[in-house]
C-alpha cells in the first residue's frame, strides 16, 4: 500500500508533469505558428507555391534607382543580385534605408513578383547588420 | 597616470576580495571564534576601492582623458557633460566595472550588520558574494579592461552614439544594474543558508527587503528603456519585445515570483527550498542575459560592440555559476515536508509562482529559439510580437482574476466572500457592456483584458479601503503593485485597441487628409546646434472633428561623431493622449515619411507603473524595523 505522502508526492508530481508538457506543447504549437522565417528573391523564385497570408522577412539589396515615393508609399526593389522582388510598403522607412544598402521587410506576398511590406527593419547605425545579411553578403 | 591609477586600483581589490575569502575560510574553521571587525573592515575597504575605480573612470570620461580606450572610442570633448558621465556606463567596459562596483556595495550593505545574522549563514555567504565579485574583477582584468591605454594618445574621441545620448537611457542603465546586480546578494544568502543550517524565516527576513528593493530598481529601470523606446526610436511603440528587453523581463519574472513566495516562507515556513532555486535562478539568468545581450549571440536594439572572446567569459562565469549553485542545492538541499491543502493564501501565491514561470519559459523559449534553429538546421527565423501576443495575453485574463482574489484568501483558511467576488465580476462586465455599447469594441480578447483588469483594479480599491479602516498598514506595498499592475493592463489595453496610426509621405507644403485629420507641411528649416546639424519640419494637424489646431516640429538631426541621424518625434502630450509626429527622409526623393500617431492614455501607461513599483519600496521601513 502507497502511504498518503508518497500518493500526494506521485499526485504533486503528475501534476507538474502536466503542467510543464502541456505548456510546453502549446508554446512549440504558437511557436511554429508564429515564426518569422528569412527569405531571400531567389528562395520566392524558387519556391512552388505561394501562401499569400504567411507573413515572413525578405532580405537583400535596395536595387539601384529604383525607390519611387508618392503621398501614400514606398516601392523599391530588393535583389539578391540573382533574383529580385518589387516592395510595396506605407510607413516610416528607418535611419539609413537607401539605395545599394541591405534591407529586410517583413510582410507578405501579393504575388511571385509583388511584396507588401508591414515594417521595414531598422538598422541603429552604420555598422549594423542585420545577422542574417551579413552571411549573404558573405556568400 | 589614470590608467595606472585605475589598474592599480582593481588589482587591491582582487587581492582584498581574496583575503576575503581566506580570512571567512579561517574563521570558519576555528568554530570557537566570532567574526572579528577585521572582516568587516576588509569588506568596507574592498567596497571603497572599487568604487574609487568607477569614479576614477567616471572622472576620465569628465576630463576627457583620451589615453583611455574606452574613454576615446566612446567620449567627445563637444558632449554635454551629463552623457560624458553616461558614457561611462553606455559601453562595456565601463558598465562591467559599474556592474561591480555596485555588486560590492550591496555586499557592504548587506554584510554591515554582521550580528543580525548567525555566523555560519553570514560567513558562507560573504564567501559566496566576494567569489563573485572576484570572478567579475578577473573578467574584467582579462578581457574588458577600461583603464587600457592607447598611444599614441588620440586629440579626440570617437564620440557617444546619438541615439544613446538621452536623458531616459542615462539613467536606464544604473537603474537597471541596481536590480540586476542587485540580486547577487541573495543569491549568495541562498548559498549562505544551504550550506548553514539557518531557519527558513530568518532566511526570508534576511532577505526580504533585498527582493523588494531590487525589484523595485528593476521595474523602474525597465519604464526608463521603454520611455526611452517611445520617444526616441521614432517607431511609437514602447515594447517591442526585443531580445534584449526580453533579458531584463526573465530575472524580473524570477524577482516577482520570489517576492511572493519568500512571504509564504516568513509566514509559514513553507517553500523553503522553492524560494532557494528562485534566488539562485534570477541571479543566472541575469547572467544568461547579459550573455545573449553582449555576445552577438543575438543582435538587437543595443549596439554593445560584440567580441566573441567576451562571450565565451561570460559563458564560463555562467556555467561556473550555474554548475556550483545548483550543485551545492542538490548537495545541500534538506528534503522539505510540503503540506498545504484547500484554497488558501499559501495557494494563491503558489499559482502566482506558476504563472510566472509560465511567462518566463515563454519569454526564454522565444528568446533563444532562433538560436537553436539556426545552429541546428541553419534556418534563420525571428520570433515577432505575434508569438509572445498569443501565448501570454489569454494567460494574463486569468492571471488577473487570480490576483484579484488571492489576497482576500486568509491564510491556511478558506476563500471567503463569494458576494463580493460576483459582484466586482458584475460591474466590471457592466462597464464593458457600456463601452461595447459606446465606441464598438468587438474584439473578444481585449474585452475580456477589459473586464478582468477593471476586476482586479476594483477588488484592490475595495481591499485598500478596508485596509486604511482597519489600519492594517502592511497591505500598502500588495495594494499599490497589484492596482499598479491592474492599471497597467488596462491602459496598454486601451492603448493598443485605440490608437490611430497613418503614414504618409509628403514634400514641404503639401497637404493630406486622412481619417478626421488634415496634415499640413508647413515648411524645412536648416539650423546647427553645438554637436549636431538640424533638418527641422513644421507641421500643422488639424482635426477636423474637434477643430482642434496643433503645431509639431519633428527633427532629423545629423550627428558628426559618429556620422549618425537621429530621428527625433514630435510629441504632444496630453492627460488623455498622446499626439506623435516624426518625420524621415527618403534617399534620391523630395518626399519625407510622416508617421502621426494618435495614442490615447499613454502616459498613464507610465504613471501604473510608477504605481506598480511603489509596492517594492513603501513599507521598507517598518519591515526593517521588525527584524
Amino acid at each position: 500500500m502507497l502511504t498518503k505522502k508518497v500518493k500526494k508526492k506521485i499526485i504533486l508530481i503528475s501534476l507538474v508533469f502536466l503542467f510543464l508538457s502541456s505548456a510546453v506543447y502549446f508554446l512549440y504549437f504558437s511557436l511554429n505558428k508564429n515564426l518569422l522565417y528569412f527569405k531571400t528573391p531567389t528562395d520566392i523564385f524558387n519556391s512552388e507555391d505561394i501562401n499569400v497570408n504567411k507573413i515572413f522577412r525578405v532580405g537583400g539589396m535596395v536595387k539601384k534607382n529604383s525607390i519611387i515615393v508618392n503621398q501614400e508609399e514606398v516601392r523599391f526593389i530588393i535583389t539578391d543580385f540573382k533574383n529580385e522582388i518589387s516592395v510595396s510598403y506605407k510607413g516610416v522607412v528607418p535611419n539609413l534605408f537607401s539605395e545599394e544598402k541591405g534591407v529586410i521587410a517583413e510582410g507578405s506576398l501579393k504575388d511571385k513578383k509583388f511584396f507588401i511590406a508591414k515594417k521595414i527593419l531598422a538598422k541603429h547605425d552604420e555598422n549594423y547588420m542585420p545577422p542574417e545579411l551579413k552571411n549573404l553578403i558573405k556568400e | 597616470m589614470l590608467s595606472l591609477f585605475g589598474n592599480s586600483l582593481i588589482l587591491i581589490s582582487i587581492l582584498t576580495s581574496i583575503l576575503i575569502v581566506l580570512k571567512s575560510i579561517l574563521t570558519l574553521n576555528n568554530k570557537a571564534s566570532l567574526i572579528s571587525i577585521n572582516i568587516n573592515n576588509l569588506i568596507t575597504f574592498q567596497t571603497s576601492i572599487i568604487i574609487v575605480s568607477f569614479l576614477t573612470l567616471v572622472s576620465a570620461f569628465i576630463i576627457s582623458d583620451f589615453s583611455l580606450i574606452t574613454v576615446y572610442q566612446n567620449s567627445h570633448t563637444l558632449k554635454p557633460l551629463i552623457y560624458k558621465i553616461a558614457g561611462s556606463w553606455g559601453n562595456h567596459e565601463g558598465s562591467l566595472l559599474m556592474w561591480i562596483a555596485l555588486m560590492s556595495l550591496f555586499s557592504f550593505l548587506f554584510f554591515i550588520k554582521k550580528n543580525r545574522y548567525k555566523r555560519e549563514y553570514f560567513l558562507f555567504t560573504l564567501i559566496a558574494q566576494t567569489s563573485l565579485i572576484l570572478l567579475f574583477l578577473i573578467f574584467l582584468i582579462f578581457s574588458s579592461n577600461p583603464f587600457l591605454k592607447i598611444l599614441p594618445e588620440p586629440m579626440e574621441g570617437l564620440g557617444l552614439n546619438p541615439i544613446l545620448q538621452d536623458p531616459a537611457l542615462a539613467i536606464h542603465p544604473p537603474l537597471l544594474y541596481i536590480g540586476f546586480v542587485g540580486s547577487s546578494i541573495y543569491f549568495s544568502a541562498a548559498i549562505g543558508a544551504l550550506m548553514s543550517n539557518i531557519d527558513g524565516a530568518d532566511f526570508a527576513k534576511s532577505i526580504k527587503n533585498w527582493i523588494k528593493i531590487t525589484w523595485f530598481f528593476q521595474t523602474i529601470g525597465i519604464l526608463a528603456g521603454s520611455i526611452w523606446a517611445y520617444y526616441e526610436l521614432g517607431w511609437g511603440g514602447f515594447w517591442f519585445w526585443d531580445p534584449v528587453e526580453n533579458a531584463s523581463l526573465l530575472p524580473w519574472f524570477c524577482m516577482t515570483a520570489l517576492l511572493h513566495s519568500v512571504i509564504v516562507l516568513e509566514k509559514k515556513k513553507q517553500l523553503f527550498s522553492w524560494v532557494l532555486v528562485l534566488c539562485l535562478m534570477t541571479f543566472c539568468l541575469t547572467i544568461a542575459g547579459t550573455f545573449l545581450v553582449r555576445s552577438g549571440v543575438l543582435n538587437s536594439v543595443h549596439t554593445f560592440a560584440n567580441d566573441p572572446q567576451r562571450g565565451l567569459f561570460i559563458l564560463i562565469i555562467l556555467s561556473v555559476t550555474l554548475i556550483t549553485s545548483f550543485g551545492v542545492y542538490f548537495l545541500k538541499n534538506k528534503e522539505e515536508n510540503y503540506n498545504n491543502s484547500g484554497i488558501n493564501r499559501e495557494t494563491f501565491i503558489v499559482t502566482n509562482n506558476w504563472f510566472m514561470m509560465f511567462y518566463l519559459l515563454t519569454v526564454f523559449l522565444g528568446t533563444v529559439y532562433p538560436i537553436f534553429t539556426e545552429v541546428i538546421s541553419d534556418i534563420k527565423v525571428s520570433v515577432g510580437p505575434p508569438f509572445y501576443n498569443t501565448v501570454i495575453i489569454p494567460f494574463v485574463v486569468i492571471f488577473l482574476l487570480f490576483m484579484g482574489i488571492g489576497p482576500n484568501s486568509k491564510w491556511g483558511g478558506k476563500f471567503i466572500n463569494l458576494k463580493i467576488f460576483f459582484l466586482v465580476l458584475l460591474a466590471a462586465i457592466f462597464i464593458n457592456v457600456i463601452l461595447i455599447y459606446l465606441l464598438d469594441t468587438k474584439s473578444i480578447l481585449f474585452n475580456l483584458i477589459f473586464i478582468s483588469s477593471l476586476f482586479l483594479i476594483f477588488y484592490t480599491l475595495i481591499d485598500s479601503i478596508k485596509s486604511i479602516r482597519s489600519k492594517f498598514l502592511f497591505r500598502t506595498p500588495r495594494i499599490f503593485a497589484h492596482l499598479g499592475f491592474g492599471l497597467l493592463v488596462l491602459f496598454i489595453g486601451l492603448n493598443e485597441n485605440f490608437s490611430k496610426e497613418f503614414d504618409i509621405n509628403l514634400k514641404p507644403g503639401e497637404t493630406k487628409k486622412i481619417d478626421n485629420y488634415e496634415i499640413i507641411f508647413d515648411n524645412l528649416l536648416f539650423y546647427k546646434k553645438s554637436n549636431y546639424n538640424v533638418v527641422a519640419g513644421n507641421f500643422t494637424v488639424m482635426n477636423n472633428k474637434s477643430n482642434d489646431l496643433k503645431k509639431f516640429k519633428p527633427e532629423i538631426r545629423i550627428y558628426k561623431d559618429p556620422e549618425t541621424l537621429t530621428f527625433e518625434a514630435s510629441i504632444k502630450t496630453n492627460l488623455l493622449s498622446d499626439q506623435y509626429l516624426t518625420m524621415s527622409n527618403i534617399q534620391s526623393s523630395d518626399y519625407y515619411n510622416i508617421r502621426f500617431q494618435e495614442k490615447p492614455l499613454m502616459i498613464w501607461i507610465w504613471v501604473s507603473v510608477i504605481i506598480m513599483s511603489l509596492g517594492g519600496i513603501t513599507r521598507f521601513y517598518r519591515s526593517e524595523n521588525n527584524l
